[in-house]
């Protein structure tokens, strides 16, 4: 169904009549229009001949629109010892596909050294915002490659030393000439070593010195900032070295990459070039059924749907790890479904093939919505540009919807077989970063707990549904050396929800716990999108058969998730136990306490007295109705505070 | 040749030189198309192999010497492969 859809949809825009509709929209001075259509062409077409004719119109475009084109400028320049030229246009039309216009000086061959050792090289006077240094072994390490049998042991470790020396001391000098990035292609071992097998039998033969060659290269890379190290070895070794490289062209032409892997290349300068340009991708935006799991939970159902350790579910679990792997990198996930919530979610949470739960979205749009729509919102609720969006869904009618509707949003085409999808994922450049803090993962984490909440909200009909979803759990916890600090400085920070805005020290705290008629509750609350920490304080004093209500304060965290109607419930009931027959308190209005101000009114308290100072309010221990609410579970097992473990106790209750 | 292979050997030569496939003949070579200079041949070989899955050996480099001979020798290549 969705073939035929996307056949329709793609009917008038094969690639012969995209290139008359693009030279008439130029004509047309249709420019931004003629842009989306060279970036369509690209994308259904990417080969040489295509990349000439979109390298080609682009120069037209920028010539027409004195270089105002809606693109992000990015000055690239190589450095080489082999032929990259037919490289170029491939890699221009990839960058416009990433909406990056890219300028690009290619070094003379094998000039390299000269290009970075004078500051007044065209390489500086080119201003690059990067610079890639492809060398291959057989220039960069000469001796090793071509004479390597008629080496000494010595010979050939100095001869590794001297490359290495080399690398550092160009490396150095252009950090003091450019602040250009610098991307450095790690050295290919030959095919054959020249000892055959006993190469491979120590760490000093050719190969093992050319290891030793790039385990330098990646330690000038770690200790110079802006320098990175593209493993040249390993993207051959991801093609295949047979099918990588052409002898014919290299003998010819200095060309040692053959026809069909050009474009790899190109892709590969990509991974860099994005995340240097600033186009990456913030959020990637899933899809359901058929993307994450094999089927359509709505038809199919539980035990229908395909993921798990087996094929063919196991295509969608490498999916899933690959999704993991962005999000420890700091990768916001989200949801974007056209599902029934319940459903959607049922398997999200319980499906055993899993290895992605809520906990890892940080917001869901499983709704009948139209994608482009919930994209927004999602980018709103996660506060980034609509551009920081990624897109992955498995239908590609719904990704040319979105194409149409956002076009700032990278729209992701999954092949059509499922085995391919985590690889696809884990090749797309807008994923990539250069360096990653560890703040930066502590954020997201939080960050993503909350957007989380806030956006599961969103999907649920009714508040009792989402508190429900939310899984809270609250714990009632005694005073002790541990919480001491932490509830004194609530009752110093709290200004919301906070009845009385009494404001204690950590002394006062303690004073109060070892009094009889004191009771002080700390309440942690934690729900299925994490650990919220010890959020709730109240503190209530009892009087003859009154309970007053001395202290009730609630962080913003959690305020309106109901934890403070379990709270006070939970003193309500304590204080029936120890015999009291009502409970009392007053609010204290502030400037900012407005959202606790209607609190015990809509737990049924009545109004007392009302002072200049605030209202006086209580309620009938044994009519009261306030009970925890069911969706929160209560864990009251420490309700009897234990003052005596308090170390203060000794000195201080020998003065009572 | 086959008139298909020729058409898309046109296609491809048209994105490679710049010319609308239709300013393309059979007859079209370095003398008539003006920027078909080495790098362009070498562009013009890279596309050929990529776009029908051949290899091109050093001597049919040698013998592209029009749009008529690359169609010539891709039918060629396509034949030995069957």
């Amino acid at each position: 169904m969705s073939d035929s859809t996307s056949n329709s949809s793609e009917g008038d825009r094969n690639p012969a009549h995209l290139r008359v509709d693009i030279d008439r929209l130029i004509a047309e001075h249709a420019f931004d229009v003629a842009l989306n259509r060279l970036t369509d062409l690209w994308r259904r077409d990417p080969a040489s001949g295509t990349a000439s004719f979109v390298t080609a119109k682009l120069g037209e475009l920028r010539e027409q629109t004195a270089n105002s084109l809606p693109l992000t400028r990015f000055k690239l320049a190589i450095l080489r010892s082999f032929t990259v030229e037919p490289i170029m246009p491939l890699l221009r039309a990839e960058a416009l596909s990433y909406g990056i216009d890219l300028e690009i000086h290619v070094g003379d061959f094998n000039t390299y050294a000269q290009d970075i050792l004078d500051e007044k090289s065209s390489l500086y006077r080119f201003a690059p915002n990067a610079v890639v240094l492809a060398v291959r072994t057989d220039e960069a390490a000469a001796e090793l490659w071509n004479g390597f049998a008629d080496l000494s042991r010595e010979a050939a470790q100095q001869a590794a030393d001297r490359t290495v020396r080399g690398y550092e001391q160009r490396v150095r000098t252009f950090r003091e000439h450019s602040q250009a990035a610098l991307i450095v292609h790690t050295l290919e071992q030959p095919a054959f070593p020249s000892l055959g097998l006993l190469d491979d039998q120590s760490d000093f033969g050719q190969s093992g010195l050319i290891r030793q060659i790039n385990r330098g290269l990646r330690r000038i890379a770690s200790d110079t900032r802006g320098v990175y190290v593209l493993d040249y070895e390993g993207l051959v070794a991801r093609h295949g070295s047979r099918h990588w490289h052409d002898e014919r062209k290299w003998q010819m032409a200095r060309l040692p990459i053959s026809a069909n892997h050009l474009l790899d290349m190109a892709r590969e300068w990509m991974r860099f070039i994005v995340p240097l340009s600033g186009r990456i991708a913030k959020v990637l935006v899933v899809d359901l059924d058929n993307t994450l799991w094999g089927g359509v939970i709505g038809e199919d159902g539980m035990a229908g749907i395909k993921v798990g350790a087996e094929y063919p579910g196991a295509a969608y679990q490498a999916l899933q790890r690959a999704l993991l792997d962005l999000s420890r990198k700091g990768i916001l996930l989200a949801v974007c479904s056209k599902n029934n919530l319940d459903d959607a979610l049922e398997a999200i949470d319980k499906h055993p093939g899993m290895l992605l739960r809520s906990k890892h979205f940080t917001a869901m749009r499983i709704n009948w919505t139209d994608k482009a729509q919930n994209l927004r919102e999602i980018a709103q609720e996660l506060n980034v540009g609509i551009d920081s969006l990624a897109f992955v869904d498995d239908n590609p009618f719904e990704r040319e919807q979105v194409r149409a509707a956002v076009p700032e949003v990278t729209v992701i085409d999954l092949p059509k077989n499922p085995l391919e999808y985590a690889a696809t994922l884990r090749n797309c450049a807008v994923f990539e970063r250069l360096a990653l803090s560890a703040e930066d993962q502590q954020r997201t984490e939080m960050y993503s707990a909350e957007k989380q909440r806030s956006g599961a909200e969103q999907n649920f009909q009714s508040k009792e549904d989402f508190f429900r979803y939310l899984e809270q759990e609250a714990e009632l916890e005694p005073v002790s050396e541990l919480n001491l600090a932490r509830i004194a400085q609530l009752t110093q920070k709290t200004n919301q929800f906070n009845m009385t805005t009494r404001r204690y020290t950590e002394a006062q705290i303690a004073e109060m716990a070892k009094k009889p008629e004191w009771h002080i509750f700390a309440i942690r609350v934690r729900d299925r999108f994490g650990d919220h920490g010890l959020v709730g304080v109240a503190i209530t004093r009892d009087e003859g058969d009154r309970c007053e209500v001395d202290t009730f304060l609630l962080s913003c965290r959690v305020i309106g998730r109901t934890v403070e109607t379990a709270l006070l419930a939970h003193l309500a009931e304590s204080a029936a136990q120890r015999g009291r027959k009502q409970l009392f308190g007053w609010f204290l209005p502030t400037k900012k306490n407005a959202p606790a101000r209607d609190f015990y009114e809509q737990h049924g308290f009545v109004r007392e007295e009302s002072a200049a100072a605030g209202s006086r309010w209580s309620v009938d221990l044994k009519t009261s109705t306030v009970r925890c609410p069911e969706w929160i579970k209560l864990n009251t097992s420490m309700r009897s505070i234990p003052i005596a473990n308090m170390p203060t106790e000794t000195s201080v209750g020998g003065k009572n | 040749m086959t008139a298909n292979t020729f058409e898309q050997v046109r296609a491809v030569a048209g994105d490679i030189f710049g010319l609308p496939p239709d300013r393309i003949t059979a007859e079209s070579s370095p003398e008539t198309i003006e920027n078909w200079d080495s790098m362009q041949h070498l562009n013009l070989v890279l596309a050929v192999e990529e776009k029908f899955g051949v290899q091109l050996e050093p001597e049919d480099i040698e013998q592209m010497k029009s749009i008529g001979a690359v169609a010539a020798i891709v039918t060629k290549l396509q034949s030995a492969r069957r």
